[in-house]
């Protein structure tokens, strides 16, 4: 292979056009959203919700109404998958210093654009969660935690030194907050290094990311507890943390790979090859093996065990005549899809098969995160109707507004890293 | 075309040449046994007989001989056997996983790493053959093979069933892969040979390796071919193993995290030896140039990753048995740290938790010293883990009237000095024999990454690196 004279003084510039076709996105979003809130009110039930008359009386208590849940509801699903999208920038781009990977060097701009929506996450959880709590989380109900109340649960009470509102919160925002320093940080050094040169930001990068990873190795687990597993407040696994962690690195992959391809079919990031495209494809294919792993190994011991307090979750799942096929249309489209699509050599390195399996993935993973939430907050009232396909848009252009506008303010290619040379003349 | 950033440190130092690695790497294997190699190997002999004897008293007496009990029927056994598998896990890893991540450092350590994971997947096979009482029924009642004792099958439901598959495919898998990174070896040793007998059985070993282009063509793809295999295979490994536990209902036992959290303590323990037996190796056989401080580091940095997913992992465990609320659950944890075992749990917390973090320290991590004694704590550590989740959680049982304490008889102790016996003879043996570093690989790494000295270490003076090389502190 010769050396040829590669531009590296790439700028992403978000045009207008651009701008106009997330705005439109966001806007169909928030119409389909309108949509089926209205359908919802007036009208329209789907078959499965034959007995929310019935279900209706029980849960009577809980205040909201029906479709004011849901849309929490969704609303929490899509703060889950889009922080995770976002956190996952962060942590792979820390991920890359931190193993010395020489090849990502011209795609760290692009994985570390996506931690620009941390704090907008952040701000939305709280947002949400300050309206929503009662509705999503059993455990915030205080006469849960009363003796003399007749609903007294002994399990959640015994689960008060965690479970409850002020220590809930300030675990939110404490993980948020740092979070978003360390992407802010993380993001200035390389920046600085694009002005100043040398390695000392390169190295001083390297332990940065290494505080990064430590601190997110505790708080992703906590996160995913306090998150998700606390919504079904008697159930518990060990695993969940890891499980939920599989999930949103496989997605943030896919979502990296996908604005790389993207990137690539705008015109950008030339020096970006077959090659590089390959490696991403690999690791989509084989992070979407090991999040299989993980789901299938919680699945089969609770299985196998057969303990009731724990099977509770599954049996939720897959007993209920709405919730039982998303089990397997999550494994066909997070396991045999990318599994079968990014089998060969070949498929890795097209950018078609990528941008086919890379939004099979995202889509995937978002119904994932539905299929935790929903059935322990909705019961059997879940649906998949316009609210489902709308908010996650709005969100999206929420998202890729804020990740394209961070990703025009910065050379798409950091021209003073120490091992540019082997990322631009990568081959495998 | 392939640069090399000039931040990377070199991966042979000393301004090596291909001749001198040939010349460094044969002569070992083709020089008469030295005193060294002869005192150790005398000594690993004598520690097999020793324990042999033990074991072969347990074997013709039965299981009685050890310390178990109607309440703890599995201890030092399965400790040992859950131990060595996991000891068996890094020279997969090192030479499969690594390699899928072109981690080109390996080169220097795969070798002696997989011939490691093979003897110690042998010495933990010992364990559940000589636990079967009457291994020489056991060995193929423990498969489904049609018999004739009627319809007398395997459990088929059995992670123990499971493990028997897992194990011995990845033994097969491993030892294949192991013999066919030798093969250029073993053809460089062929043709360096004097005597007509190390000809002739070196010549056998190699195959008739020729070196052509279309060799190595073939020899390329099937290591990749067999790295993919093995990735999944060393994965399951483990997991299997964490099956046999999780898989029950006992507190302590059925915990959903088991199975990525063994496979990450198993490559922790694993790494820990191969450190032991290459820092050793290393100094005995002269290869500093090639088993460099970069290599150390980098080895430390894996055992601190894993050490501390281990970690996080324990702290999950347990925060869960109190979140849960389920009383026994929560006993089980307490029982562990406060209990009668109180002595092994903080063992283990201590080598596997609290020591690897040390290796934050840059002056710790690049410490050869500091490493060998860390590598041993962190392989101590290990092992009290499985003694801690296998007899803490069995000997408090449902019924109190049940409750025991297990002390291991001399039995137990000598039969893991015999497993100990065997795995450093045989080791010994390799390192001998057989090149401990493959000569092949390195070569192809030479190129790229030779270099006199270090280039931005803190363990060498700054004034010999260049200015933008420094290390700040």
């Amino acid at each position: 292979m010769e050396i040829v004279a590669q531009n590296i003084d790439e700028k992403f510039s978000f045009s207008p056009k651009l701008k106009k076709q997330v705005f439109i996105i966001g806007i169909v979003g928030i119409i389909l959203s309108i949509i089926g809130i209205l359908v919802m009110n007036f009208g329209g039930h789907h078959g499965h919700e034959a007995g929310h008359v019935a279900e209706h009386a029980m849960a009577e208590h809980h205040g909201s109404a029906d479709w004011v849940k849901r849309l929490f509801a969704n609303l929490w699903i899509n703060n889950l998958f889009f922080t995770g999208l976002s956190i996952i920038g962060v942590f792979f781009f820390a991920v890359q210093y931190v193993a010395n990977a020489g090849w990502s060097v011209i795609l760290l701009r692009v994985i570390s654009s996506f931690g620009r929506f941390l704090p907008i996450a952040g701000v939305l959880m709280l947002v949400v969660f300050f309206f929503a709590s009662h509705d999503l989380f059993h455990w915030t109900h205080d006469y849960l935690y009363d003796e003399a109340h007749p609903e007294y649960d002994p399990i959640i009470a015994g689960k008060a030194p965690f479970l409850n509102t002020p220590f809930y919160l300030t675990r939110m925002i404490a993980f948020f907050t740092v979070w978003s320093i360390f992407a802010f940080v993380l993001r200035k050094n390389a920046l600085s290094e694009d002005a100043n040169g040398g390695t000392k930001y390169y190295r001083r990068l390297v332990r940065i990311s290494v505080g990064f990873l430590i601190f997110f190795g505790v708080s992703s687990s906590i996160s995913a507890w306090d998150w998700i597993m606390s919504i079904d407040t008697h159930w518990f696994s060990t695993m969940f943390g890891w499980y939920v962690f599989a999930s949103w690195f496989v997605s943030g992959l896919a979502g990296i790979t996908l604005l790389v391809v993207l990137l690539k079919d705008w015109g950008y990031l030339k020096p970006v090859t077959e090659n590089h495209l390959h490696d991403l494809g690999k690791f989509v294919f084989a992070f979407s093996i090991f999040w299989t792993y993980i789901w299938f190994s919680q699945f089969l011991l609770i299985y196998y065990a057969n303990i009731p307090e724990e099977t509770v979750y599954f049996w939720e799942r897959l007993k209920s005549d709405y919730y039982s096929k998303f089990i397997f249309v999550n494994l066909f489209l997070n396991f045999f899809f990318p599994f079968l699509g990014l089998m060969t050599r070949d498929a890795k390195r097209k950018i078609t098969f990528l941008k086919i399996v890379c939004v099979v993935v995202l889509i995937g993973h978002w119904l994932d995160f539905y299929l935790m939430v929903t059935p322990g907050t909705l019961k059997e009232l879940g649906g998949l109707g316009f609210l489902e396909i709308g908010l996650p848009m709005v969100y999206l252009s929420a998202f890729a507004y804020v990740v394209l506008s961070g990703l025009s303010k910065v050379a798409l290619i950091p021209k003073n890293h120490p091992m540019l040379e082997e990322s631009l003349y990568h081959h495998t | 075309m392939q640069i090399v950033s000039q931040v990377r440190e070199p991966l042979v130092t000393g301004g090596k040449t291909y001749k001198d690695i040939t010349e460094d790497i044969c002569k070992p294997v083709e020089a008469k046994p030295n005193k060294s190699w002869l005192v150790a190997v005398t000594a690993s002999i004598i520690t097999l007989a020793a324990g042999g004897y033990f074991m072969g008293d347990m074997l013709w007496n039965g299981i009685g001989k050890w310390g178990l009990n109607k309440t703890v029927q599995w201890a030092w056994d399965i400790t040992n056997f859950v131990w060595w598998v996991g000891i068996g896990h890094a020279g997969t890893l090192i030479s499969a996983v690594l390699l899928l991540f072109r981690q080109k450092w390996r080169t220097s350590i795969n070798r002696a790493a997989e011939a490691m994971t093979i003897f110690a997947v042998i010495c933990a096979a010992l364990w559940p053959v000589v636990h079967m009482g009457r291994p020489w029924l056991g060995a193929y009642w423990a498969l489904p093979l049609p018999n004739t004792f009627g319809s007398l099958w395997v459990n088929f439901n059995s992670p123990l069933l499971w493990d028997v598959f897992a194990i011995s495919t990845y033994f097969s898998v491993s030892l294949v892969f192991w013999f066919i990174g030798l093969i250029p070896d073993f053809a460089t040793i062929r043709d360096r040979a004097k005597t007509k007998v190390s000809r002739l059985v070196y010549g056998m070993l190699s195959f008739g390796f020729d070196g052509s282009a279309k060799t190595w063509m073939h020899y390329e793809s099937v290591s990749l071919i067999l790295a993919g295999l093995s990735t999944p295979l060393v994965l399951s490994v483990h997991t299997i193993v964490s099956f046999d536990f999780a898989t029950s209902v006992i507190p302590g036992w059925h915990t959903t995290i088991f199975p990525p959290y063994f496979v990450a303590g198993a490559i922790f323990s694993g790494f820990a030896m191969v450190l032991t037996l290459m820092l050793i190796t290393r100094y005995v056989y002269n290869l500093q140039h090639y088993i460099t401080l970069e290599h150390i580091e980098l080895m430390n940095i894996i055992i601190t990753v894993t050490g501390s997913i281990v970690g996080i992992a324990y702290i999950t465990e347990f925060f869960i048995a109190w979140y849960s609320g389920v009383p026994y659950e929560q006993y089980a944890f307490i029982n562990r740290m406060t209990g009668p075992y109180w002595w092994a749990y903080w063992s283990m917390m201590t080598c596997n938790v609290i020591s690897p973090q040390l290796f934050y320290i840059k002056k710790i991590r690049t410490n050869i010293m500091m490493t060998f004694i860390l590598s041993v704590i962190v392989n101590i550590g290990m092992w009290f883990e499985r003694f801690v989740i296998i007899v803490t959680s069995l000997h408090r049982d449902y019924l109190p009237s049940s409750w025991v304490y297990f002390s291991p008889t001399i039995h137990d102790i000598m039969c893991y000095v015999f497993s100990f016996g065997l795995f450093f003879t045989l080791f010994f043996m390799f390192a001998k024999f057989f090149p401990v570093i493959n000569m092949a690989e390195v070569k192809a790494v030479l190129k790229d990454s030779d270099s006199k000295v270090y280039k931005g270490r803190v363990t060498i003076p700054n004034n010999v690196v260049p200015d933008e090389d420094k290390v700040l502190t």
